[in-house]
């Protein structure tokens, strides 16, 4: 199942070209741009982790995909999004975010269905790859 | 990248409409008409303006070209303009559309080498990051190598840059300056700069006629301006002040400037009663000749 989260969702995923293309659109906003990695896809999973800091300074999109290119070096398997910070209003605001690395199998999720007092259901879901540890989830 | 593509027709390539196009005539101008003297750098600067409006023509084409690497080296001694060379450096290569961005980020070696192992990597990488697009200008580059202390962690900023500078010539152009003798000692210890660099630009000393003109420059752009006697003074001034040690060209010129406008304005305060506006921008010869260059001692 194709997770889709971010800016673009609705889009098939963008290929070097097209994610320098929206990288330099950041950076010409002045918005800096950093870069996060997860193996837990679960859509409330917000808290990411870091590659480096966030990168502040930088004029042209050749750096992001430096690091880019070597956080797919190492996380080929995981999921990889970009965020572009506008720190305009004083606060850390993700002015835009979308995913540019994914596993090549994405098991997806199943309903579970908790029952409770008075024959009530409670709904939630369950990603299949977080059966197994973190860093062996899609190997 | 600036893409101002030039009709090619059956008759042939026109180089005129070239040569407009790619808006680097102006920048071209500013430096003739900023920059006193220095006559190599310019002639240098024009040579490679040519190649890369050639290479992008033939790229145009469809001929094979490979990027020509711009890697450049900067000596001379202090104050000759190797800095200001270089922001226009980075002007004329956006121009010419070879950088993306045309910014220009000053190093030494403070930035880019840490302070333990592994401090060295992260801030050299940083500050390459901030030039791509750009220009990196690394001034006395020579402090990089250390070869007295073989824990120096230069070597490893030097290996990092190195490896930019080959792989990811499209990104950045770097160019190392510092004096001409301490920078020949370094490529010979580092044979891997030297060979990565394609230019190699000497910048000469100023004359004392070079040097009264950039003080004509400088004054103008400040709005003083040196009376008859005061200019005559201020050529005895350098004269002088050239055979000294720590003569450091246009940097000297600007300082004893600095100084002349110090002791215009205490002399006018001294003075007190009421003087014309024009009094404000005169330079007396007054202020020059108190300085202590001409008793023999040194203005550092």
């Amino acid at each position: 199942m194709r997770i889709t989260q971010g800016t673009f969702s609705y889009l098939p995923d963008f290929d070097d070209d097209e994610v320098r293309a929206q990288v330099q659109y950041c950076l010409d906003n002045d918005w800096p741009v950093s870069i996060e990695y997860t193996d837990d896809p679960h859509p409330r999973n917000v808290y990411w982790d870091m590659w480096g800091l966030p990168m502040f300074d930088i004029k042209d999109a050749a750096a992001i995909m430096m690091e880019l290119g070597k956080c797919r070096e190492v996380f080929a398997n995981h999921y990889i999004r970009i965020n572009g910070y506008d720190r305009r209003y004083g606060r850390q605001t993700t002015a835009l975010s979308f995913i540019v690395n994914r596993p090549k199998d994405e098991p997806g999720f199943r309903v579970e269905r908790q029952e409770f007092g008075d024959r009530q259901v409670k709904y939630t879901i369950h990603s299949y790859a977080t059966d197994r540890p973190s860093g062996q989830r899609y190997e | 990248m600036t893409t101002n593509h030039v009709q090619s027709t059956a008759t042939g390539i026109d180089l005129d409409a070239a040569f407009q196009a790619s808006n680097i005539q102006p920048v071209l101008a500013e430096l003739e008409r900023e920059l006193v003297g220095l006559e190599p750098v310019k002639t240098r600067i024009r040579e490679i303006a040519s190649l890369l409006l050639i290479a992008r023509l033939r790229e145009q084409s469809g001929m094979a070209t490979e990027r020509p690497s711009l890697h450049m080296s900067f000596t001379g001694r202090p104050g000759t303009g190797k800095t200001t060379v270089a922001i226009r450096m980075a002007k004329i290569l956006h121009h010419l559309g070879y950088v993306r961005k045309g910014h220009l980020v000053v190093a030494t070696r403070d930035d880019l080498v840490g302070q333990y192992v592994g401090h060295t990597a992260p801030k050299t990488k940083e500050v390459l990051k901030r030039a791509m697009g750009g220009v990196l200008f690394i001034d006395e580059a020579y402090y990089l190598y250390r070869p007295e202390n073989e824990r120096d962690y230069g070597q490893e900023a030097i290996e990092m840059l190195l490896q930019v500078m080959e792989n990811q010539r499209d990104d950045l152009v770097v160019i190392l300056a510092g004096y001409k003798e301490r920078m020949d000692v370094f490529f010979q210890s580092n044979p891997g700069f030297r060979s990565r660099i394609a230019h190699h630009i000497e910048f000469p000393d100023y004359t004392l006629d070079e040097l009264l003109t950039i003080a004509d420059l400088m004054v103008q752009q400040q709005m003083y301006r040196f009376d008859g006697d005061a200019r005559a003074a201020f050529a005895e001034y350098l004269e002088l002040r050239m055979r000294q040690p720590y003569f450091s060209n246009a940097r000297s010129v600007r300082n004893a400037l600095d100084r002349i406008k110090l002791r215009q304005a205490s002399r006018l305060l001294r003075q007190g009663g009421t003087i014309a506006p024009d009094e404000l921008s005169r330079i007396d010869a007054a202020d020059v000749r108190q300085s202590r260059v001409f008793q023999g001692g040194i203005d550092k």
